[in-house]
């Protein structure tokens, strides 16, 4: 009986203290000090919010870099990450990259004549772990690179350029791997103009 | 020169040795405290009298139950009423019953099995209020109880372990919550959403609308990884860019996973003085550490038989950190998910930063074996370290025997029943895998949940019951909730959490009341590299042989087939 009286009221201070407190004052320290990375490092433009830096979202237009596949339901849905959860020796895996690499061949090929399967990085074909991620690595974007220039009558060198400048590195340049922010890089496009 | 990946490997371990070690001084000194300070003499006041007395084993052990029971009920009740309770902005229907459930023995459990995806099920208040609330008091719990069992170990007088009650008070005030606002300060640093606000709709370049999903995450993230704990605020978990925004993000919480575990092994050195005998354990479970990490990272670095048939490029450099990219981020690549994959099945934490269903048959068999351990290769806060003396004990045994002498562990006799109690402690939970993957497998219910046909679906289901049992937490994620394997998991989330948790207890307050044997020539020594061959090889031994039968029903024949 006393346990019972004893662990109520250590429930209820600790679900004060521990469930609300705690997190209120997180959440104001973060509101004061980090008001836009706390909030979902959204992106507006003219004053609308186009995404998050963080989630990726659907690219299938020609003059856009494309993200990699991604499980969720439908793509790049934020608010359902999912893992793909196919086995390493599933046969709907095999399926899924061939049918993906394919695709890619298929969109790239014409301004790319030289492009083969072999070209392909593994990022561009397999789904990520979050189905939103917001990276895609170098290698992917380099190989997208001559489409986005054509079709937007670009030089090579601008999008070469403009992928560099939406490559995050390594953090501290040490921990993790490069990728390239893949809706930054768009609306850095978009900014540009051409067609 | 290494390549990048190893050397953040080695940076990984360099920085985890030099936090944990004054961290677990720190932890000595709180835990060996005479003087309350004035909130735990407010709550003894009001707790009434005796409530701060020292409790012998059996004493404490029924105030840890009992505390967790009530919690449990609590905790189910919040999920079942969210729909009516405030901070649902998004308006979330009631958790249904047997999800509840697990839910529930999953938090208390220190497990974080999650049967649901936590943005589409749980409210603002049963995050926070509920499910976060557990990640800080189940660690806690077993923070507590490692605390008394080592006071059985250290002390040579009086039949008492400590007071439950002052122990999860210090645990949770004095080291919980103070790691848990530095990591919190450092991913809302980098992009982890931390707001009451909620979800955001984007109105993306191609004119489609996109939820942004968002709240006060960081706070929990802090604790999930800090307590062992995993529960993704995402259902992705730590792989969610919400979770886990950047390299820096990924290594803070990757320390923050093994941080306690690994300062409590120094805790343990200092409260029983016998520092070097600390270190020897620790080198143990470094050296499982790494093993793991050097099997799943060149696998998965390898690539899948799928992707390289494919013939797409998954070679390292030129742009990409190539290797089997499936269910993986492009932020983390290889190394640094083979680094989170090792430590979240050692730890008993079971967070993950890709999906461990789509690695490759050796990729995939670390976190199992790793799991099958036992969780005491660091393993969860507190319970990690409890667990690993059940195999020193199987250890100095097996050595007593080989030299023909009665078995001392820092300078106390271990006999039958210390011994029996071990052997409950360590091959209870690796029976229950074995038996409830077995029913699992030959009833229609159990088959249900399975996601990939053939061998694979006989892995995941190996594992849901080896992680819940457990208590880690991470998934072969495809494997499914069904009524039954939600409630015949919840069963084995509480067996596998009291059943070592009370043995441990048992043996503090037996070891408690052993005389002192002055070490002689004949005693085998527990403090240098010999020891650390042995305690590894007895693991090795134990928990390995008992699982060979069903890994080679999994992923051996699996990376036989092709």
């Amino acid at each position: 009986m006393k346990i019972i009286v004893r662990s109520v009221i250590s429930i209820v201070a600790i679900t004060a203290f521990f469930g609300f407190a705690y997190p209120a004052v997180m959440t104001g320290f973060a509101a004061l000090a980090f008001h836009h990375d706390s909030t979902g490092s959204l992106i507006e433009k003219n004053g609308r919010v186009v995404g998050s830096r963080l989630a990726a979202q659907s690219f299938t237009w020609p003059r856009y870099f494309h993200e990699r596949p991604s499980a969720t339901v439908p793509a790049y849905n934020a608010g359902g990450t999912t893992f793909d959860n196919l086995g390493p020796t599933s046969p709907d895996l095999a399926k899924f990259v061939h049918d993906r690499a394919q695709a890619i061949l298929k969109l790239e090929k014409p301004y790319n004549p030289g492009l083969t399967i072999h070209d392909i990085p593994v990022d561009a074909v397999t789904t990520s772990a979050s189905g939103i991620d917001p990276d895609i690595s170098p290698a992917y974007a380099a190989l997208q690179s001559r489409r986005v220039a054509a079709v937007r009558h670009l030089p090579l060198a601008t999008i070469q350029r403009l992928i560099r400048q939406s490559t995050d590195g390594r953090s501290w340049g040490f921990f993790g791997e490069p990728g390239v922010n893949v809706l930054e890089l768009n609306l850095a496009l978009d900014k540009l103009g051409g067609k | 020169m290494l390549p990048s990946g190893y050397s953040q490997i080695v940076v990984y371990v360099i920085v985890l040795i030099a936090l944990a070690a004054p961290l677990g001084r720190y932890m000595a000194w709180i835990y060996t405290r005479e003087r309350d300070d004035a909130v735990e003499r407010g709550f003894f006041r009001l707790f009434g009298r005796g409530s701060g007395d020292e409790q012998d084993w059996k004493r404490y052990g029924l105030t840890v139950v009992g505390f967790s029971a009530i919690f449990s009920l609590v905790l189910y009740g919040i999920e079942r009423l969210q729909h009516h309770l405030p901070l649902n902005p998004d308006h979330l229907a009631a958790v249904q019953p047997h999800i509840a459930l697990n839910t529930a023995a999953s938090f208390v459990t220190n497990t974080n099995w999650q049967y649901y995806g936590g943005e589409y099920t749980m409210s603002y208040l049963s995050q926070m209020a509920g499910l976060a609330v557990q990640n800080f008091v189940s660690a806690a719990v077993g923070m507590a109880v490692l605390a008394a069992v080592v006071r059985g170990i250290a002390r040579r007088s009086g039949g008492t372990l400590g007071n439950f009650w002052r122990d999860l008070y210090r645990s949770l005030v004095y080291i919980l919550l103070p790691l848990s606002i530095i990591v919190a300060i450092i991913l809302i640093s980098q992009g982890v959403p931390q707001t009451f606000d909620a979800h955001a709709t984007a109105h993306t370049l191609q004119g489609a609308t996109q939820t942004i999903t968002r709240g006060p995450a960081a706070s929990q993230i802090a604790i999930k990884e800090l307590g062992t704990n995993g529960g993704g605020y995402w259902n992705s978990n730590s792989a969610v860019p919400f979770e886990n925004p950047t390299g820096l993000s990924n290594f803070v919480e990757l320390i923050s996973i093994l941080l306690i575990p690994a300062a409590q092994v120094f805790m343990f050195g200092w409260m029983v003085a016998a520092r070097r005998h600390a270190w020897m354990v620790f080198a143990a479970m470094l050296a499982v550490f790494v093993i793991g990490v050097g099997v799943n990272l060149p696998a998965e670095q390898h690539g899948s038989q799928v992707l390289r048939n494919s013939g797409v490029n998954i070679t390292m450099g030129h742009g990409q950190s190539g290797g089997n990219m499936q269910d993986k981020e492009i932020r983390f690549g290889q190394a640094a998910t083979a680094t989170w994959t090792v430590a979240t099945s050692d730890a008993s934490n079971g967070s993950v930063n890709g999906g461990f269903d789509a690695m490759t048959p050796a990729g995939g068999a670390v976190p199992l074996v790793n799991l099958f351990l036992g969780e005491v290769i660091f393993g969860g806060v507190g319970s990690g370290l409890y667990g690993m003396f059940f195999y020193i004990l199987i250890a100095v045994f097996i050595a007593g025997l080989m030299v023909g002498r009665t078995p001392e562990w820092l300078g106390k006799k271990i006999e039958a029943r210390e011994i029996k109690l071990a052997a409950l402690g360590a091959l209870f939970v690796p029976t229950m895998v074995l038996t409830m993957t077995a029913v699992a497998i030959l009833t229609k219910s159990g088959v249900a949940s399975i996601y990939n046909h053939g061998v694979h679906g006989f892995t995941e289901t190996l594992y849901a019951y080896d992680s819940q049992s457990n208590n880690n937490g991470s998934a072969f994620a495809g494997y499914g909730a069904t009524s039954f394997s939600a409630s015949f998991g919840t069963v084995a989330l509480y067996f596998g959490r009291f059943v070592p948790l009370l043995a441990a207890l048992a043996v503090g307050g037996s070891l408690l009341k052993k005389k002192i044997v002055p070490a002689s020539a004949g005693t085998f020594r527990t403090d240098g590299p010999t020891f650390v061959a042995l305690l590894v090889g007895v693991i090795g031994l134990t928990a390995g042989l008992m699982i060979l039968p069903a890994l080679t029903l999994g992923p051996i024949v699996e990376g036989l087939m092709h």
